[in-house]
């Protein structure tokens, strides 16, 4: 099972600081939320850990650093699925899932580097799009076709920018769920940055909020996202209930400054 | 388990790519085989192939010196400098699209044939080159291509420019290269200007074997690198942080890619100056058949370019005989409207 441990974490452009002093544990089975308002730091932090740029502190996944392992290894451990994928690729969505192969491939696709995209494609429920091209597809599928491709990658280690932020109610739910289903239920880690807080509550095992590029608060849905939390990042008054396990949050007002 | 269904259409996608393959590198050879036939000598079809062959196993066929002289001091090289022009000119071209994952992106539009034809300008009308002799005008058009080329991709780096804002500097230098090369016509007497309108043509007729050489030898190396490499180029076709996260290190790859697109752009039109079009379109029609996958895409765009570009100059050499058209303003009347039909019924569908 992953385990990833971030530690010290600090990022830097120029004088300005991004993200100072992130530290945090999780590991496999779990889908860890990052939330936090905008500029907070979420992307940046997906973005270190993938390695995409290079912070201070540490990042272990099952204890092996990640920024002394070379790009090609560090893709076959951590797999990222950004925000705003372009729309306008002509590529079929099999090219693009295949595209997940690519740490795994040498010049030519194996039989495995197939089975793994059908594989991926059945999963996400998009098999009947497979020589669809993407710009043809709809938000929703195109997400799905995205997940699919970090799926294909086999990492144990996934990362997901606002998977959500463009679906609408019912194809956020699905993606939700699905995402849900592939890491709680099947066993895999996934650090997942959201900005819808009742999504996040629901579905996800553990919280992370992030303001100012420090971290807030960090645990249970239940016990971080609480009205002082949502007031003090936020600046939102809100009114939480509890369903069971779930909090549901009701954002009532801005909070005006005294 | 793969659905059984699935698996018959990859292979039937892969069917498609093969036969394209195959079928295009089989009607530029019938092409070319008729190219060579075609001139003003009066030389009957036998008596080409006759020559052709005479040339090539002197041992066993024999031919007229003058069959021999006009299929392969005139002929033959002219024949192979359009497949291998049209060729590079579309992988190119198939590249820069990739990379800066841009439908507008060709050696046309980055501004590089301008700036070949400015360098070239500055040859014929100031006779000043950094390579003296024969080698003047396209020596200074190589050089320029290259500037040009280095300046957008020095701007991109160093202000962390995005794919489209290079495509608008681009155009930018584009503008102001044309604006040196018609000042030079400007101050130019009339004959170096119309030396300097017909290198801005783009013509075959200055192909000959050594430069035919040339260019095969540098299509040659790069053209098995980009196709080694097509997997990262799928990869940045992608997006930046989609291709770092699947291993690729970004912006050396795409430093490496934009040189060698740009070095196979300037090595061609620096001997048959300005031929637009072909690095924009082949790549397009290509992509509509075999689809984005860099490894068909590459070699297959780079045999439609073959193919266009030998048909052009075909046409080119036949429509106004004996008078040869330039080769520059055929493609265009031939691409176009081709291009523009494809898109409509893509569109359609």
């Amino acid at each position: 099972m992953a385990g990833l441990a971030v530690r010290n974490l600090s990022y830097r452009i120029r004088d300005r600081r991004i993200l100072s002093d992130i530290s945090f544990d999780a590991g496999a089975p779990a889908l860890v939320g990052l939330v936090g308002p905008n500029g907070s730091g979420k992307t940046t932090l997906i973005r270190c850990i993938d390695g995409i740029i290079r912070p201070e502190g540490s990042i272990l996944l099952d204890d092996t650093d990640l920024s002394l392992l070379p790009r090609m290894e560090v893709a076959k451990r951590v797999a990222y699925v950004p925000q705003g994928i372009r729309n306008n690729s002509s590529a079929t969505v099999f090219d693009a899932v295949l595209m997940g192969r690519r740490p795994h491939l040498s010049w030519s696709i194996g039989k495995k580097d197939e089975e793994e995209v059908v594989r991926a494609l059945e999963l996400l429920g998009v098999e009947d799009l497979a020589f669809r091209q993407l710009r043809t597809l709809s938000g929703g599928e195109r997400q799905r076709v995205m997940i699919a491709r970090a799926l294909a990658q086999e990492s144990p280690l996934l990362l997901l920018d606002e998977p959500t932020s463009a679906l609408d109610l019912r194809n956020a739910m699905e993606v939700m769920e699905l995402i849900h289903r592939l890491t709680v239920d099947e066993g895999r880690l996934a650090i997942m940055a959201i900005h819808d807080l009742s999504l996040a509550a629901r579905y996800c095992t553990g919280i992370i909020v992030l303001s100012g590029g420090t971290i807030a608060a960090q645990g249970p849905p239940a016990d971080v996202l609480t009205p002082e939390v949502i007031a003090q990042v936020y600046g939102v008054d809100a009114v939480i209930e509890h369903r069971g396990e779930i909090p549901y949050i009701f954002p009532i007002r801005p909070v005006t400054k005294a | 388990m793969p659905d059984p269904d699935l698996r018959s259409v990859f292979a039937a996608a892969r069917r498609k790519r093969t036969l394209f393959l195959g079928g295009t590198t089989l009607v530029i050879a019938l092409l070319a085989g008729v190219a060579v036939t075609l001139g003003s000598a009066d030389l009957s079809v036998a008596e080409v192939y006759l020559a052709v062959l005479a040339g090539l196993f002197p041992d066993h066929f024999t031919a007229s010196d003058t069959a021999m002289t006009i299929v392969w001091d005139y002929r033959l090289h002219r024949v192979l400098m359009a497949i291998a022009a049209g060729f590079g000119l579309a992988i190119a071209g198939a590249v820069m699209q990739g990379i800066l994952r841009n439908p507008l992106a060709s050696p046309f539009t980055l501004g590089i044939s301008s700036a070949a034809a400015t360098g070239a300008s500055i040859a014929i009308v100031l006779g000043v080159g950094v390579v003296g002799g024969d080698y003047l005008v396209v020596g200074n058009a190589f050089l320029f291509a290259l500037l040009a080329a280095a300046l957008i991709y020095g701007m991109a780096r160093f202000r962390g420019m995005g794919a489209e804002s290079m495509i608008l500097a681009g155009i930018a230098l584009m503008y102001l290269f044309s604006a040196v090369t018609s000042l030079l016509q400007y101050v130019g007497s009339s004959e170096q200007v119309q030396e300097v309108v017909f290198w801005m043509f783009g013509s075959l007729g200055r192909s000959d074997w050594p430069k035919v050489g040339i260019i095969a030898a540098i299509l040659v190396v790069s053209t098995l690198y980009l196709v080694y490499r097509a997997w990262d180029l799928n990869a940045l076709a992608e997006g930046d942080d989609i291709a770092e996260s699947l291993g690729i290190p970004v912006r050396r790859s795409m430093t490496i890619f934009m040189l060698i697109s740009s070095l196979v752009t300037a090595s061609i039109i620096c001997f048959t100056g300005t031929i637009g079009f072909i690095g924009l379109v082949a790549p397009h029609i290509t992509r509509m058949v075999v689809g984005t996958d860099h490894r068909f895409l590459l070699p297959a765009s780079g045999l439609v370019g073959a193919l266009l570009l030998l048909g052009a100059d075909s046409l080119a050499r036949t429509v106004l005989a004996p008078t040869i058209l330039p080769v520059g303003i055929m493609t265009a009347f031939l691409g176009v409207p081709f291009f523009i039909a494809l898109f409509l019924r893509g569109r359609g569908e």
